[in-house]
C-alpha cells in the first residue's frame, strides 16, 4: 500500500564498501511537504544515503521506499518521481541554460504541450528569465545551483533530494536558494537536503544528525536542543581563552569545553551547581571570568556533544 | 524505450559536438587530412629514385645509356661525379640511392662486340627499394643492350631474330599501377575507427569525469536510451565522413569506383556499428578520458592500420599474424572496400567479408547494450 503521507521510508538501511560501513542501519521517515535535513560532517555517509534513496547505489541491506516505490525493485519508478541535485554541479557546462532545461524536460518525458509552460515556470522559479541563451559555464555559482534545481523539478516531482546544494555558494545566494526550498515545500514538495552548515540545519523542519555512518539523533531543531543535549551549556567570557580551554578540559564536571567566537561553551551535567565551581576553578588557574551564564544550546553544541560521546564510545570499544 | 528521452540525449550530444572545436576538427578536418596524407604522402610506388653517375667513358654510347635512365620514370639522374670517393660520399649521405659507374672502355667494348659492364652501387639499407632498383636498372640496361645487339646485326646485314619468349602483361583493376588507388579506399577504415571508437570512447568517460553522469542517471532515462542517444549522432557523422572520403577519393584522386554504392553504405554501416560499440564499451570500462582514448587507439586504430590489409598485404604476413587478422573487423571492411572500389565485385561475391562483419557488429552491439548500468558502484 502506498502511504501518501510518508514520502520516504528508510528501514535498517546499510551500505558497505568492502570493509568500510558507510551507512550503518539508518531508520527514518519523512512526511509530505517537510524539509528534512541530513546534518553531518564530510564523510559521515550523507551522500551515500541520498544516492541509495535515488537508486544510484544499491543498498547492501535494509529497505528504502521512496514515493511509494522500493528503490531496489523499482528504481525507474523512483526516478520518475524524484528530483536530484548532486553535490558537485553536474549539468552540462557547454550547453545553454535553455538547452539544459530542454534536455531534462526530455529525460523526464515532459509532454510536448506542457513543455513551454514547464520551462517557463522553471526559469521563473530559478530566477533565470531572460538568461536562457547564456552558456551554463559562464553563470555565477548561485545561478548554476538555481538552474540545477530548476532542471531537477521540471517534471513536478513530489520529492526532491538536494546533496549539499549550497556548498561553495556565497551567503546571499545561499539565502535565496533557501527561499526557493521553502517555496517548494510550501507547494507540498518533500525536500530532503544534506548539509554541513549548522545555520542551514536550523531552517529544516526536522533533522537527522549523522556521524560515522550512524544516525545519532532525529527531531526538530528545538527538540534536538532540548532532548539530545546530554547536559547543559554554559557560556563563559574570560581572558586567556586558550589556557582557559586547556585548563577546563580536566576540570571536574566539565564534559566538554570549546571556543565559540570570543567566548567558551562548556557542557556540564547541571548548570546551577556547576557555575560556582567553575568560577573557583578558573580563578585558581589565574583566569579572570567576566561573565558566566547558562544558555540555550545551539545545534552545534548538540552536535559536538553527541559526536564526542560517540567518539569516546569508539575509543573505548 | 521512449523517443522523447532518446531524442533529448541525441540532441544534447549533437549540440555538444557542434560546440566543441576539437570534436569538429576530428569530424571534418581529420578525414580530409588522412585521405590527403595517404593519397599523396604514402606512396608505395618507387619513382624518381636519385642516381649519381660516374661516367669514365664520356662517349656517345655512354650518353645513350644515360638517356635511357633519364627517360625512365623510376630514375632521376641527380648528379654527375668525377671520381669514386665522390660517388661513395653521395651514397653515404643519402643523396643517391644508386651510383652508376660506366667504365672507361665502355664504348670500345661495344664497338668490338664484346660485353661491356656497367657497375651499379646500390644503397640496400632499405631492401625493398634495393630490389626494385636492381630490377629497374637491369631492365633499362637490357633494353639498351638488345638495341645495341640489333644495331650490330643490322649493320652486318644479318636477319633479325625475334626473341623466343615474351611476357605480355596486362594490369587489371588498377591499370595505371597507382598505389593511391590501392591505399585510399582503406583510409575509410582508419577514418571510421577514429570517428567511431576514438570520439565515442570519450563520451561516456567524459560524463563520469565531469560528474554529469550522476545527474543523467538520476533521471528515468534507460541505459539503452543513453547508449543509442549518444551513438546515433556519431553514426550519422561516420556515414557523412564515409561519403566525404569516398568523394575525395573519386573526384580528387580519381580512384575508380566500380562497385555498388549501396554496398559501400551497407559495409560502412556495419563497420560503424562495430567501432561505435567498441568505443562505447571502452568508454564504459575506462571511466576516464585519457585511458579511454588510449585504449581506443590501441584496440581499433592500430589494428585497422597494421592488420587490416590496408597497407600491408595479409597474404604476406607470418602465419600467426594471418590468423590474428581474422579477429580484426577492419580486415573485412578493408577487403570489401578494395573490392568495390577497384574490382567492382558484385555484392553476392562479398559474403566472405560481409558475413563476418555482420557477426562482429551483432555481437559487439549486444555486449555494449549490456555493459552500461545506471549505478555509481
Amino acid at each position: 500500500m502506498k502511504d501518501e503521507t510518508k514520502s520516504v521510508v528508510v528501514e535498517d538501511l546499510l551500505k558497505r564498501f568492502g570493509d568500510f560501513v558507510a551507512v550503518d542501519r539508518i531508520n527514518l521517515e519523512t512526511r509530505k511537504g517537510e524539509i528534512f535535513g541530513f546534518l553531518g560532517p564530510n564523510g559521515a555517509g550523507k551522500s551515500t544515503t541520498i544516492r541509495m534513496l535515488c537508486g544510484l547505489l544499491t543498498p547492501t541491506s535494509g529497505r528504502a521506499i521512496v514515493a511509494g516505490y522500493d528503490v531496489r525493485q523499482k528504481p525507474e519508478s523512483v526516478r520518475q518521481n524524484i528530483g536530484y541535485m548532486s553535490q558537485k554541479f553536474s549539468l552540462y557546462n557547454d550547453l545553454k541554460v535553455i538547452e539544459n532545461l530542454r534536455l531534462f524536460a526530455g529525460l523526464y518525458s515532459v509532454p510536448a504541450n506542457a513543455l513551454k509552460e514547464r520551462i517557463d515556470w522553471a526559469l521563473q522559479t530559478a530566477n533565470l528569465k531572460g538568461q536562457e541563451d547564456l552558456i551554463t559555464a559562464t553563470l555565477p555559482g548561485g545561478w548554476k545551483q538555481r538552474l540545477a534545481l530548476g532542471c531537477a523539478v521540471l517534471h513536478r516531482p513530489p520529492i526532491i533530494f538536494l546533496d549539499e546544494p549550497t556548498s561553495g555558494v556565497d551567503p546571499i545566494s545561499r539565502r535565496q536558494f533557501w527561499d526557493l526550498i521553502y517555496h517548494m515545500a510550501h507547494d507540498g514538495v518533500t525536500v530532503f537536503v544534506t548539509t554541513h552548515y549548522m545555520e542551514e540545519a536550523e531552517y529544516c523542519n526536522r533533522l537527522a544528525l549523522i556521524f560515522r555512518g550512524k544516525m545519532v539523533a532525529l527531531g526538530t531543531p528545538s527538540e534536538l536542543k532540548k532532548k539530545s543535549m546530554n547536559g547543559e551549556v554554559l557560556l563563559v567570557e574570560c581572558d586567556a581563552l586558550g589556557s582557559a580551554v586547556e585548563a577546563l578540559q580536566s576540570a571536574p564536571r566539565v564534559r566538554d569545553a570549546a571556543v565559540f567566537g570570543n567566548a567558551l561553551h562548556l557542557v556540564v551535567p547541571q548548570a546551577d551547581s556547576a557555575i560556582p565551581e567553575i568560577k573557583k576553578y578558573l580563578a585558581e588557574h589565574n583566569v579572570t571570568v567576566s561573565k558566566i551564564e547558562k544558555i540555550r544550546p545551539s545545534l552545534e553544541d548538540v552536535f559536538v556533544s553527541l559526536t564526542t560521546e560517540r567518539g569516546s564510545d569508539k575509543r573505548s570499544n | 524505450m521512449r523517443l522523447t528521452r532518446l531524442g533529448a540525449v541525441a540532441m544534447k550530444e549533437l549540440t555538444q559536438i557542434r560546440r566543441d572545436v576539437r570534436s569538429l576538427i576530428i569530424v571534418v578536418v581529420m578525414p580530409v587530412i588522412l585521405v590527403l596524407l595517404f593519397g599523396y604522402g604514402v606512396s608505395l610506388d618507387l619513382k624518381h629514385l636519385p642516381v649519381y653517375v660516374y661516367d669514365r667513358d664520356g662517349s656517345q654510347q655512354s650518353q645513350d645509356l644515360l638517356k635511357r635512365f633519364r627517360a625512365s620514370d623510376y630514375f632521376k639522374i641527380a648528379g654527375m661525379v668525377n671520381n669514386d670517393p665522390e660517388l661513395v660520399r653521395a651514397i653515404d649521405a643519402g643523396n643517391a640511392k644508386m651510383g652508376l659507374v660506366i667504365p672507361w672502355d665502355f664504348s670500345q667494348r661495344l664497338r668490338d662486340g664484346r660485353t661491356a659492364q656497367v657497375q651499379a652501387l646500390i644503397d640496400a639499407s632499405d631492401d625493398n627499394t634495393a630490389n626494385v632498383l636492381i630490377g629497374y636498372s637491369q631492365s633499362v640496361v637490357q633494353g639498351y643492350s638488345s638495341d645495341v645487339q640489333l644495331d650490330w646485326l643490322h649493320h652486318r646485314g644479318q636477319a633479325i631474330q625475334p626473341a623466343p619468349l615474351r611476357v605480355e602483361a596486362r594490369t587489371w583493376y588498377n591499370e595505371d599501377l597507382e598505389s593511391s588507388a590501392f591505399i585510399i579506399p582503406g583510409v575509410l577504415a582508419l577514418v571510421m575507427s577514429v570517428i567511431g571508437a576514438f570520439l565515442t570512447s570519450l563520451t561516456i568517460a567524459r560524463e563520469w569525469e565531469r560528474g554529469s553522469m550522476e545527474q543523467l542517471i538520476s533521471t528515468p532515462v534507460t541505459p539503452l536510451e543513453i547508449m543509442l542517444g549518444k551513438l546515433i549522432p556519431y553514426f550519422v557523422i561516420g556515414m557523412f565522413d564515409v561519403s566525404l572520403c569516398a568523394g575525395l577519393a573519386l573526384y580528387w584522386f580519381h580512384v575508380p569506383f566500380r562497385g555498388q554504392f549501396s554496398t559501400l553504405l551497407l559495409s560502412s554501416a556495419l563497420f560503424m556499428i562495430v567501432v561505435l560499440s567498441l568505443g562505447f564499451l571502452i568508454s564504459v570500462i575506462a571511466k576516464n578520458q585519457l585511458a579511454a582514448s588510449q585504449i581506443a587507439l590501441l584496440a581499433t586504430f592500430l589494428p585497422a592500420f597494421l592488420l587490416s590489409g590496408f597497407l600491408y598485404a595479409i597474404e604476406q604476413m607470418p602465419g600467426v599474424l594471418q590468423v590474428i587478422t581474422r579477429a580484426i573487423p577492419a580486415r573485412y571492411y578493408v577487403s570489401v572496400l578494395k573490392k568495390i572500389f577497384l574490382k567492382g565485385t558484385p555484392t553476392s561475391l562479398l559474403y566472405a567479408d560481409l558475413v563476418p562483419l555482420t557477426i562482429f557488429a551483432l555481437i559487439l552491439a549486444a555486449i555494449a547494450t549490456r555493459a552500461f548500468h545506471k549505478r555509481l558502484a
